[in-house]
């Protein structure tokens, strides 16, 4: 489990976050929403352990997430940026590869394995040859989400793994959205503590098992049903909002008050 | 980070990585052959190989000559070794710093190490006469090179204690500001330098295999080994570079500690180079260019095919060197930039109508 307690985050002197608790628990699937600039990112980055907390403590399986080593901490999370720009073109085989490097040396098979069923979780077995330069932003997306897909690879209770995703559907269509959302539940199934930032609330409400609101320099989180009402969403975004339910699903469906 | 046992990245290996580093092998051998057998005395394919053989026990053919034994064994061999490891060591430099700056168009001179260890080595031939008036005989040679060598890795502990720790941006930043300073000082150097040190200084400057010993390919050697291991040990980092520094931190990466890796090798390489051969420019560019067009960007190939086609293009500018106006001899930094230069500005080019189609 990745564990933020009281947590201040800083860019440069300006403060993002002030005050954050979250737990990031194994085998559940955790959404961060917010406004744009809320500090969304920074709180995943910080949870990845790319950005050293102001005060307060991050821990990933108790242990501070400062004192792992890289390759240490690589063999526990996975992280999807937002975007990946690569110096030299790769095939997006070789990007997905690259995944299992904190894993090296392991057997070839295995690693191919590994691989082949990362890549097939996304719908990209078509796009391994494919210069990574030569693929749409949607098919890049989704061979980076492969990528930490084998870098998580075959979880197991023995190897906890934590998986964080940087608005993985910014670029996909409705149906690798859906397919983004089984993945991660699948995942998640498997014991893996998964983290991703969306946008689409719906998509939020129907995939996670905690909601994250990050906002007005803090963090909210609760279950989706307590978290995912009119008042909080309104005060969140600045924007009457209305909250109803789906007749046929137990989901909330966020909708605007009034079309603008 | 332990050192694994290299090994692709590619779940279906292409076997073209394959075929490329077996074909360059056999011309670096062929050429190297050529090269020893060309010159003044000429030697046929047979004579060199049975010169080269007669250490191991090979009978000597009737027309190898004492002579003979003696040109290949005391002349050509260093020469062409030499060579092979200088075009090695700095194109597996060039390919380095290409790939922890993530940039196509770095070479090693970026890291102030060449500047650092010209001014180094221009120190000792414009002032070497005052230090010491009487001459210093058979020395010099390695008075300079050791004066290079010091100045290049100097710099380039200067550049890692300024830059270090920050951006792979600043780290640029610094090598190439020392690098001018170190330029300002050699010019200061030629300068005040008198006509006899000019002429070295200049020679030296635009680099030459031409003093090549064996005690000279020993130190080489020993200098350039570790750095080589060293270099093939950082390609699967470097392959994770590719994403970027936070992604490779991701990864598992250590990503400052694979630049200070990466650095220390590029000095050792680069400051031997320079130390015992002079500037030699834009082999460090160009060839781990022609090689990813070749095979790809995945370093574990890429490092070891760049060491064997330097080798090779320096191996042939050489021979190219001292045979295209014999009995003078064409400094060879000369020839790789005539080669380098052309193919530089096609690079421009082309990055441009990429740019702008």
């Amino acid at each position: 489990m990745i564990s933020a307690r009281n947590v201040t985050l800083r860019r440069g002197r300006r403060v993002i976050l002030e005050g954050v608790d979250l737990d990031v628990p194994l085998g559940q699937v955790t959404a961060l929403i917010g406004p744009n600039g809320a500090g969304k990112s920074t709180l995943l980055a910080a949870l990845a352990g790319d950005l050293a907390p102001a005060s307060g403590q991050i821990t990933i399986d108790d242990t501070p997430i400062g004192r792992w080593s890289p390759r240490a901490l690589a063999r526990r999370r996975a992280v999807m940026p937002q975007h990946t720009e690569l110096a030299f073109d790769l095939p997006a085989r070789d990007v997905v590869a690259l995944g299992r490097l904190p894993f090296d040396p392991e057997p070839r098979d295995q690693r191919a394995a590994v691989v082949a069923e990362a890549l097939a979780a996304v719908d990209g077995e078509a796009l391994g040859r494919r210069p990574f330069s030569a693929l749409s932003g949607g098919e890049q997306q989704r061979v980076a989400l492969a990528r930490a897909l084998a870098q998580i690879g075959r979880a197991g209770p023995e190897a906890p793994r934590h998986l964080l995703l940087d608005e993985p559907t910014a670029s996909l269509d409705l149906l690798h959205q859906h397919r983004l959302i089984s993945t991660a539940r699948r995942v998640a199934r498997q014991g893996v503590g998964v983290l991703v930032i969306l946008h689409d609330l719906q998509l939020a409400a129907r995939c996670a098992d905690q909601i994250a609101l990050v906002g007005g320099g803090g963090v909210q989180s609760g279950a989706p049903s307590a978290v995912l009402t009119a008042p909080r969403l309104s005060a969140l975004y600045g924007l009457p909002l209305r909250v109803i339910h789906h007749p046929e699903s137990s989901v909330p469906l966020v909708t605007f008050t009034e079309p603008t | 980070m332990s050192v694994a046992p290299a090994r692709s990245m590619m779940i279906e290996p292409s076997s073209r990585p394959r075929w490329l580093l077996l074909g360059l092998a056999l011309a670096l051998a062929a050429l190297c052959v050529v090269a020893i057998g060309v010159g003044a005395l000429s030697l046929s394919f047979e004579q060199v190989v049975a010169a080269l053989g007669e250490p191991l026990g090979l009978p000597r053919p009737a027309d190898l000559t004492d002579l003979h034994v003696n040109v290949v064994w005391g002349l050509r061999a260093p020469r062409v070794i030499l060579a092979a490891l200088v075009g090695g060591g700095l194109a597996v430099a060039g390919a380095l710093m290409q790939g922890v700056f993530r940039n196509p168009l770095a070479e090693p001179t970026l890291v102030g190490v060449s500047g650092g260890a010209a001014l180094g080595a221009a120190i000792i031939i414009v002032l070497g006469g005052l230090l010491w008036p009487e001459g210093l005989g058979a020395a010099s040679q390695w008075i300079t090179a050791g004066a290079a060598f010091a100045g290049g890795a100097a710099t380039v502990a200067l550049v890692v204690a300024l830059a270090g720790g920050t951006s792979a941006h600043t780290l640029l930043l610094s090598g190439i500001a020392l690098q001018v300073i170190a330029g300002a000082g050699v010019g200061a150097l030629t300068f005040i330098a008198d006509d006899e040190a000019l002429r070295s200084l200049t020679f030296w400057m635009l680099g030459s295999v031409g003093s090549a010993t064996w005690p000279a390919v020993a130190v080489a050697a020993a200098l350039m080994a570790p750095a080589l291991i060293l270099a093939f040990s950082l390609s699967r980092p470097l392959d994770a570079l590719t994403l970027g520094e936070r992604q490779a931190h991701h990864l598992g990466v250590p990503v400052r500690q694979i630049w200070r890796r990466a650095v220390v090798a590029v000095a050792l390489l680069v400051g031997a180079a320079v130390a015992l051969c002079g500037v030699i420019g834009f082999l460090g560019l160009v060839v781990p260019h022609l090689v990813r067009l070749l095979i790809g960007p995945s370093h574990r190939d890429l490092l070891r095919a760049s060491a064997l086609l330097g080798a090779v293009i320096l191996v042939g500018a050489d021979l190219a060197a001292r045979t295209l106006a014999a009995p003078a001899e064409i400094p060879v930094g000369v020839i790789t930039t005539l080669i380098g230069g052309p193919f530089f500005l096609g690079l421009l080019v082309q990055a441009r109508r990429r740019v702008s189609p």
